[in-house]
């Protein structure tokens, strides 16, 4: 067994190159370069010559998942990478095939957490500011997301680096499901809020027109009606109509062009106003 | 526009282009984006409003898997740019940032295949064992997604507020800018609808109704909802506990029916 042992230091220039994995984003190989350069710390540490040749080789590889969650799939595979270099019997397969496995899982999780529950909602809270043309709004946005997304980064290469492959069983336990489960509840909840609060739909189109008993006009539009029976009901339909729609696959863009359609036909006959 | 405008200009638009594969600092985001853009051309407040606005169509706008998100920052900097400099409405700048977010990606998928051929550069340089090479064609990759949004950028920074582009963007017809306008009141809910699918949870669905019809009877605001929420993750975390508590008492039979690590100690997740 040999003595290679990767330092504190190395493992905050993993932290650092991580904020870049996804600068050479490509078709290919996807995050493959990206992965290959965040862990150039942790391998030209406890590799030299022709082995941290092979080393860089076998990190070209494929790699894709959310950039944040892949911090820890770095500190995993730089613990393994340590114990291969100190002589354990860890094969370049055994190396690949934690990494490629854990790709799927941590992006189960990191997705609906960050992209799916904590940008949206804390984008939704900064741009309602912001909105109202105050600076506070883009700084909430931009500070709150900074600090949980450098924390996610940092803890994610310490406790996975430090944990190795225990932690590897632990991600499809009970823990991570509890946490995703819980961030796609708050989300959700959310996201409810918004579809009722953020939108503006407005059809002033006359259903009925009369002068009452006491000599005063009705006038009584279609949102009236619809404000009567559920107010936000026209942008919950919108919004189930676009979940399906994307479903089968719609391009989102497509959808958008085809909603700014829908605004200028309808306003163009006074559906919409 | 001064000269140190267009180079302030240049570099805000890089950094957005940047942000935009990279996906971390969040500076290609229309509120971070459009403000900046709205600093360095001189009108902040016009920048954070229209910047807040295309925030709210943009929500849900992510890169998952492979899928990749319509262009954010290329679609910010630039209808900041018009709005600004050209002197047209948010409106009219929220209609444009569509068009332009296809644009975006269009030339986003254009960097992101060129990058292969860098892909490949790095194979040889890993051959020679040459790290610095490897490093070289990650930049590589990312310069070029700089380059994406900040030359198009400076392009419309130099005709914009000209007449030829003022009278072609005036001569739209009312009946569109006012269409676009009402269509911008719920473009929003595509955004919406990419994060609900996104979490695919058809049983988590209750939560869902449940913001909608207090948003719908209360005034609430956000910072409400997000602590209703909290409560209500608590309250099914709980829930999922004592499921799996009464599986593992069947499984067992019937013994030990404790819940054991009944607290959810965060620093365990990381």
């Amino acid at each position: 067994m040999g003595d290679k042992k990767v330092t504190k230091n190395d493992l905050f220039w993993v932290f650092i190159r991580s904020n870049f994995l996804l600068g050479s984003f490509n078709f290919e190989r996807m995050q493959a370069m990206g992965f290959c350069v965040a862990m150039m710390p942790i391998l030209k540490r406890v590799y030299s010559g022709d082995d941290l040749k092979a080393a860089l080789k076998r990190h070209l590889e494929f790699f894709n998942t959310q950039p944040f969650v892949a911090a820890a799939i770095m500190g995993i595979i730089g613990a393994m990478e340590e114990q291969k270099a100190n002589g354990a019997n860890i094969s370049a397969a055994t190396l690949s095939g934690v990494k490629v496995g854990l790709i799927g899982p941590l992006a189960g999780v990191g997705d609906p957490i960050f992209w799916g529950t904590i940008r949206p909602v804390l984008a939704a809270l900064g741009a309602g500011i912001a909105m109202t043309g105050s600076l506070i709004g883009p700084f909430i946005f931009f500070i709150g997301f900074n600090i949980i997304r450098l924390l996610t980064h940092w803890y994610g290469v310490k406790y996975g680096y430090e944990k190795g492959t225990e932690l590897v069983e632990n991600i499809g336990g009970n823990e991570m499901h509890f946490l995703t489960e819980g961030a796609s509840v708050l989300g959700l909840l959310v996201m409810g809020a918004l579809v009722a609060k953020w939108t503006t739909v407005n059809m002033p189109l006359v259903i009925s027109e009369y002068d009452n008993s006491a000599g005063e006009h009705v006038v009584t539009t279609l949102q009236n009606i619809l404000d009567s029976l559920m107010p936000g009901m026209v942008a919950l339909f919108m919004t189930f109509a676009c979940m399906w729609l994307l479903k089968r696959g719609v391009n989102p863009l497509v959808i958008i062009i085809g909603l700014f359609v829908i605004g200028i036909v309808g306003y163009a006959i006074g559906l919409f106003a | 526009m001064s000269e140190v405008q267009l180079i302030l200009l240049f570099i805000v638009a890089a950094i957005t282009g940047m942000a935009s594969v990279l996906d971390e600092m969040q500076f290609h985001r229309p509120v971070v984006a459009c403000t900046m853009t709205g600093m360095v051309l001189g009108d902040t407040t016009t920048g954070v409003i229209l910047g807040g606005t295309l925030e709210m169509m943009a929500l849900g706008w992510m890169n998952v898997g492979a899928a990749m998100a319509p262009d954010a920052a290329l679609a910010s900097v630039v209808s900041a740019i018009l709005v600004i400099v050209g002197h047209q409405d948010i409106s009219a700048g929220i209609a444009l940032a569509v068009p332009l977010a296809a644009a975006g990606q269009v030339l986003t998928i254009f960097v992101r295949t060129i990058t292969v051929f860098f892909q490949h550069l790095a194979d040889k340089y890993a051959d020679e064992g040459s790290m610095r090479g490897i490093e070289m064609c990650h930049l590589a990759g990312l310069i070029l997604q700089a380059l994406r949004v900040a030359l198009p950028a400076i392009a419309i920074a130099m005709v914009a507020g000209t007449d030829t582009v003022n009278n072609a963007l005036n001569a739209i017809p009312e009946v569109i800018t006012r269409g676009l306008q009402v269509a911008g009141g719920f473009i929003v809910v595509v955004g919406y609808a990419m994060v609900i699918n996104l979490m695919n949870a058809q049983k988590l669905m209750v939560y869902f109704f449940l913001g909608f019809l207090i948003a719908v009877f209360t005034d609430v605001n956000l910072i409400g909802f997000g602590a209703i929420g909290a409560i209500c993750a608590w309250f099914h975390i709980k829930d999922m506990q004592k499921d799996i508590a009464i599986e593992e008492a069947a499984k067992t039979g019937g013994g030990g029916g404790a819940v054991e690590g009944a607290d959810i100690d965060d620093s365990d997740l990381m």
